[in-house]
């Protein structure tokens, strides 16, 4: 991997698109976003994208299984599930347990999962893997995501690439722009903490250094959200500890996520690209409990999203990609430590999604130095969605590439 | 001549969050008697020795032990999880306990630079070590502390340093320690990246005991050339040789500079005058001194945002808590709270080390610094809140600001204060989390 920005890259990955931010693009309450609806910029018919990142390392494995491959289980004896355990897709691969409702989806056509995914030179460690995934650019690092590049082209509007997530992805950083960042709210305020308190608290006061003012300009956005959403619970008093900060009562994060962003595609609003995250997913391959619980998390709140969708105009525009940073290793008893890491499944659903299969399941007993043959490059599905989706000229956004998946959109 | 200002200044970046008593103690004896006392504190530190580092045991399973069935994995796992919890704990403990501001300061830093997470180590043993090796080398020779991190276990793990052999180099180890921990991007070629690589394979970690061991089997004692020098370089001479480029003195005075005192393009003078102090005995503490007595110095305050671990120790300290006296479940929500925030300790998000600046000022983070501070003020020590009573409207606020060590409020928030009521533990909370409290 070449050296030039890996620093630069590393260090805005990890702000998030800085100069940006500080040029006031993050800060977004839900209220901006939903100002947009009715706009006349967007293209009639115009698709929305919706990217849901798998943080943490899926295995892809025992996502999406070969139950019908005697090396599947012969690879992974501790962790395999047994063929009869799948929800049979056809006669060779299977879906994990957990995962009903897009096994229910994949029945009537609207899932599409993109096998052998891979990007060159599989040998990065895994923590880099996923900046390779988002920012497109696995030969040279780069400080931008591939989806704050279409931003750049489409009008640097930062209410057109919306996440809702803690913190921007590297994925909607730009050159000149960055997605806008809107927080899911329903945590809960201190009892006593009035609404005025907080707008006085975000007004801004002359000459206060740029980053203080930041801080203040916080606290208004925080109005704005708290007004937005749904009733928040009876305020925990102060003194005790506050609730889960990772829970949303009981719904998940990606649920909550996703529910908003329905409440913005049902709205209207003008944003074409939503970035969506579920983390978590264990760094060791045998936690294959702990993954159920996480793609059973993902299927529901996935299926529920997509059924949604079905039932408006809008919404049946609106296309579904998920990816991981697929990490893990089989487990092999002392064969070779192969690493096939790098090559993943990739989901697309919704209404646009001509399901099916698509790309190569990599041989499981072909270890050939590591380098797994026919594989689809993970730039060829970015620029199936790039053009079928945003309508927009894939090469731009990803440095002249010209693969594109075929097939997979409507 | 420096003023108090100055002095509460230099507090807030030296330290992980001084007290009002510190830093009345820091106006008395001056800024340069003040600055001394801080890089060079004689004596042992009370605070550390009543917080002593736990014992971590042995992993209790180490990856990749063949033949365990689940529920015995799964128990491993559970209690690896709990020793990351209690080192957690103790970390927090140690950096409110502490009377060495800048020991924590400096350890902390030293955990961002070689960042190194313990979501991939997986062993609270191993970063305990490291973390030793930051507080007994990080102050010294930066030489020392260089070598002992490219044999330090949990770093060699955490850059696949064990995977790195002579058949099958790793270049990941060799790329990060040029890139991010000594010389910065531009001042090495792939090339050397990959001659490096060979320099330090044959390393192999014995997950059991925890060592680091040279297999000879392994090693490619063969001819490289890293950087223009020519031999049969091993991770010693490598290390010599990266020590020796004149681009590193001025990085690592710039990664200084960049956290403690200003994330702007370092003047080029004041690069010159850190690097020249830096480079005669390669000496950190030497380096933190032109850092904290360069003219350019003052003028930077108020320009860095506070990074979560600073904002909740400064607030333990200041409202006199210490996190092994709360009740458990709120002692639990602290660590828990830094992670909401964006900063789990031991765990940073990758070998680049922490976000800054306006990372840190997201609508969520203003939330969840409000749920914290409203706890935590809670929980206040009653002489603190004791300070906070029956002044007068005025005289409170004016009280606040001195306990949080800050020079003042603006308009806009003395309002807000001077209209929350008398009830301190109000007034606490807010000021924890008002702008001005955010910056440092």
């Amino acid at each position: 991997m070449d050296t030039v920005t890996r620093r630069r890259f590393l260090r805005r990955a990890g702000v998030a698109g800085a100069a940006a931010l500080a040029a006031g693009a993050g800060g977004y309450a839900l209220s901006d976003i939903l100002a947009t609806a009715g706009r006349h910029d967007t293209p009639a018919g115009a698709g929305s994208l919706v990217l849901v990142t798998l943080y943490g390392g899926n295995d892809g494995l025992n996502t999406v299984i070969p139950y019908a491959d005697s090396a599947y289980h012969a690879a992974r004896p501790d962790l395999a599930y047994r063929p009869e355990e799948v929800l049979r897709l056809d006669d060779a691969i299977g879906l994990n347990p957990g995962m009903k409702g897009f096994a229910a989806l994949y029945a009537q056509g609207r899932l599409a999962i993109v096998s052998g995914v891979e990007y060159p030179k599989p040998d990065h460690s895994h923590f880099r893997s996923m900046d390779i995934w988002q920012s497109a650019s696995p030969a040279a690092p780069v400080h931008t995501g591939w989806l704050g590049r279409w931003l750049d082209g489409a009008g640097a509007d930062p209410r057109l690439a919306v996440s809702f997530e803690p913190v921007l992805p590297v994925v909607l950083a730009g050159e000149r722009t960055a997605g806008a960042v809107v927080p899911v709210g329903g945590d809960v305020l201190p009892r006593g903490t009035a609404t005025a308190t907080l707008s006085a608290l975000g007004a801004p006061s002359a000459g206060e250094p740029p980053l203080q003012a930041r801080a203040a300009r916080c606290f208004a956005d925080l109005v704005s959200v708290d007004a937005m959403l749904d009733a928040v619970p009876p305020a925990a008093a102060a003194g005790s500890p506050p609730a889960d900060p990772t829970g949303t009562g009981g719904r998940s994060a990606l649920a909550a996520q996703l529910d908003l962003v329905a409440r913005c595609v049902e709205a209207g609003v003008a944003t074409r690209a939503y970035s969506v995250s579920l983390g978590g997913f264990d760094t060791h391959a045998d936690e294959r409990d702990a993954q159920q619980r996480l793609l059973t998390e993902l299927d529901t709140a996935v299926s529920a999203f997509v059924r949604r969708m079905a039932g408006s105009d809008r919404g049946r525009r609106v296309t579904v990609l998920i990816y991981s940073e697929f990490g893990r290793r089989v487990r092999a008893n002392a064969s070779q430590g192969t690493d096939h890491g790098t090559a993943s499944d990739m989901f697309l659903l919704g209404a646009p999604v001509h399901g099916g299969r698509y790309g190569q399941r990599p041989s499981l007993t072909d270890l050939d130095d590591g380098d797994l043959k026919a594989g689809t490059d993970f730039r060829d599905v970015y620029a199936a969605v790039l053009a079928g989706v945003l309508g927009t000229d894939p090469g731009r956004v990803l440095s002249g590439w010209r693969g594109r998946l075929a097939g997979v959109l409507r | 001549m420096a003023t108090a200002t100055d002095v509460r200044h230099l507090l807030r970046r030296a330290t992980l969050g001084p007290t009002a008593a510190e830093v009345d103690a820091a106006v008395t004896a001056g800024y340069d008697a003040a600055l001394a006392a801080l890089l060079t504190p004689a004596g042992t530190d009370p605070g550390a020795t009543a917080t002593p580092v736990p014992v971590s045991g042995p992993d209790p399973r180490p990856a990749g032990t063949p033949g365990i069935d689940r529920a015995a994995a799964q128990a491993a796992r559970a209690a690896a999880r709990e020793q990351v919890r209690t080192i957690t704990a103790w970390w927090l403990e140690r950096m409110v306990a502490a009377r060495y501001g800048w020991v924590e300061a400096l350890t902390f830093f030293w955990h961002g630079h070689f960042a190194t997470s313990v979501q991939k180590v997986r062993s609270a043993a191993l970063m305990l070590g490291q973390q030793r090796t930051f507080r007994d080398l990080g102050h010294g020779d930066f030489g020392a502390l260089l070598g002992a991190m490219l044999r330090d276990p949990a770093l060699v793990l955490w850059l696949d340093g064990q995977r790195n052999t002579r058949t099958a180099p790793n270049e990941n180890l060799a790329r990060e320690v040029m890139e991010l921990f000594t010389l910065g991007i531009g001042h090495y070629s792939e090339a050397d990246v990959r001659a490096a690589a060979r320099a330090l394979t044959g390393w192999r970690l014995d997950r059991g005991t925890g060592g680091l061991t040279l297999d000879p089997a392994r090693h490619d004692s063969g001819t490289k050339t890293i950087l223009g020098r020519t031999g049969d370089i091993d991770t010693a001479g490598f290390a010599a040789i990266l020590l020796a480029q004149p681009a590193h003195a001025e990085f690592l005075a710039a990664r200084m500079w960049y956290r403690f005192a200003s994330r702007d393009p370092v003047p080029p003078d004041t690069l010159a005058r850190l690097a020249g102090a830096y480079r005669p005995a390669r000496d950190v503490t030497a380096l933190a001194r032109a850092v904290f007595t360069d003219p350019a110095f003052p003028g930077t305050a108020r320009g860095l945002v506070k990074a979560p671990v600073q904002w909740l120790v400064g607030a333990l300290r200041q409202l006199g808590v210490r996190p092994s006296a709360l009740p458990v479940p709120v002692a639990r929500a602290l660590p828990a709270g830094l992670t909401a925030l964006g900063q789990t300790l031991f765990a940073p998000p990758s070998v680049g080390g922490w976000p800054a600046g306006t990372a840190w000022l997201t609508t969520s983070a203003t939330q969840q610094r409000l749920r914290l501070g409203t706890l935590l003020a809670g929980h206040a020590d009653p002489a603190v809140t004791a300070a906070l009573s029956g002044t007068g409207t005025a005289g409170r606020v004016d009280a606040l600001a001195r306990l949080l060590v800050l020079d003042g409020f603006t308009d806009r928030t003395r309002g807000v204060l001077e209209r929350a009521g008398c009830d301190p533990a109000r007034l606490l909370a807010l000021g924890l989390a008002s702008p001005e409290y955010a910056v440092c």
